[in-house]
């Protein structure tokens, strides 16, 4: 499948890439071998289409602007601050979160495949496990973030996770300015996937006005 | 082993390139995958650093070129027919012709649940830490030609110890079938320059998640 890079569906017709037959191929051999059940495939890849994703983490972030007991447990020990939420696919013993400050500036990786905190903010997008990102982050962060359209102060420090064991870290952007008083639920929208991997800020307010 | 998988610090890939509003999957075969994958692990037919490993051996090539959910899927038939739970011949078929071989458990419906929970990769502890938070230490210069989580960026340097995430299953061993071997496990902190040399961004950290046999006291 390799050589004919089909990345696609073909939605309509009935011709099918190498890929698809392959991986119906392989879906049929588990399934007769009776190792797996396609019903329960179903079910785990609608919870990942509709339950897992960065809202969940949107929700956490939120949470430890609003409530300071809630930001301190979770920078202690983020397994057990997330696990006490409750989300539809229950963190695993490895999460960390790391807090951006006006002079730290946190960003997450994986270089050697595409680990990534699942739990708290769904599948990984495309970008995050490509050759550009997994390559440039470690070395020149700052030029990644500019092709997301950031830009920080020159004096920050940047600190960049690499995420080479089944640690996984959730990065907690900074609260934006005139937000006083909003709920948790308004200032979740705020919250962006890229934010708490490190790659974008949080919006502002006039943002999402 | 040292190979294409372990891209830090490369040139030559470009730019990064977001995509807005991307969906969750791109291709329906793709969460297929993804579902197998997870219902193979739940079952216990292999570990997430045997699926790692069997990756990392596909040629340079094929690796590079394929997309994230390709490789997926041939390192699961990889890992299939290594491990005796399928053979080329069947996969080539998409038949099953042989009989199945005997896993611990099967995914169905009513534990999509656990099979969605990350298990845990705690180990009882061998032997107390040997390093704590502040500890100076030099990543070892290794170029194991099997699995192993230490990139070559980091190898040989100077760090600093942030934090000790306590004992964890060893993935050197895991992925070549050689047990849990438990080891600590320390975040370890390097300075840009340490890592690229004078010309690096004098504002950069690097931190790696280091197994406890990977470094030396410094």
């Amino acid at each position: 499948m390799a050589e004919h890079d089909h990345d696609h569906d073909h939605q309509h017709g009935s011709e099918l890439s190498e890929t698809q037959l392959r991986v119906r191929a392989l879906e049929t051999v588990l399934t007769e071998k009776g190792y797996i059940d396609p019903a329960a495939l179903d079910a785990i890849i609608e919870a990942y289409e509709t339950k897992v994703g960065p809202h969940n983490g949107a929700r956490v972030v939120a949470k430890a602007w609003s409530d300071p007991a809630f930001r301190r447990d979770l920078l202690a020990d983020a397994s057990k601050a997330v696990s006490a939420l409750g989300h539809e696919s229950r963190v695993g013993d490895h999460l960390v979160a790391v807090e951006n400050t006006p002079a730290l500036h946190n960003m997450i990786v994986c270089t050697l495949c595409s680990c990534y905190p699942w739990e708290v903010l769904g599948l990984p997008p495309v970008w995050y496990k490509s050759a550009p990102y997994r390559s440039r982050a470690v070395k020149d962060p700052r030029g990644v973030l500019a092709d997301f359209g950031v830009s920080l102060p020159k004096d920050t420090e940047i600190r960049v996770w690499d995420s080479t064991a089944e640690t996984r870290f959730l990065v907690l952007p900074m609260r934006p300015p005139g937000t006083d008083g909003w709920s948790e639920e308004r200032l979740a929208r705020l919250v962006t996937r890229d934010s708490m991997i490190g790659t974008g800020l949080a919006k502002r307010p006039e943002e999402v006005a | 082993m040292d190979g294409i998988h372990d891209m830090g610090g490369m040139d030559g890939f470009g730019k990064v390139e977001p995509e807005p509003n991307e969906p969750p999957f791109h291709a329906a075969w793709e969460g297929r995958v993804l579902a197998m994958q997870r219902a193979m692990g739940y079952a216990g037919a292999w570990q997430i650093d045997m699926s790692r490993f069997a990756q990392e051996r596909l040629p340079p090539q094929v690796y590079i070129t394929a997309s994230y959910y390709q490789r997926w899927a041939l390192a699961m038939e990889r890992n299939l027919v290594e491990r005796g739970y399928a053979d080329a011949e069947e996969l080539a078929a998409g038949h099953a012709l042989r009989p199945a071989k005997p896993l611990k458990r099967k995914l169905t419906t009513d534990v999509v649940r656990q099979g969605m929970t990350r298990g845990s990769f705690y180990r009882q502890a061998q032997a107390p830490a040997r390093f704590k938070p502040g500890d100076r230490v030099r990543t070892k210069n290794i170029h194991p030609p099997t699995h192993t989580r230490l990139p070559r960026y980091a190898r040989g340097r100077l760090g600093v110890v942030q934090l000790v995430h306590g004992c964890h299953a060893f993935p050197d061993t895991v992925a070549i079938d050689k047990g849990d071997n438990p080891q600590w496990l320390y975040t370890v902190v390097f300075e840009g320059t340490e890592l690229w040399g004078a010309e690096a961004d004098p504002t950069l950290k690097v931190s790696i998640d280091a197994f406890e046999p990977y470094l030396d006291p410094a």
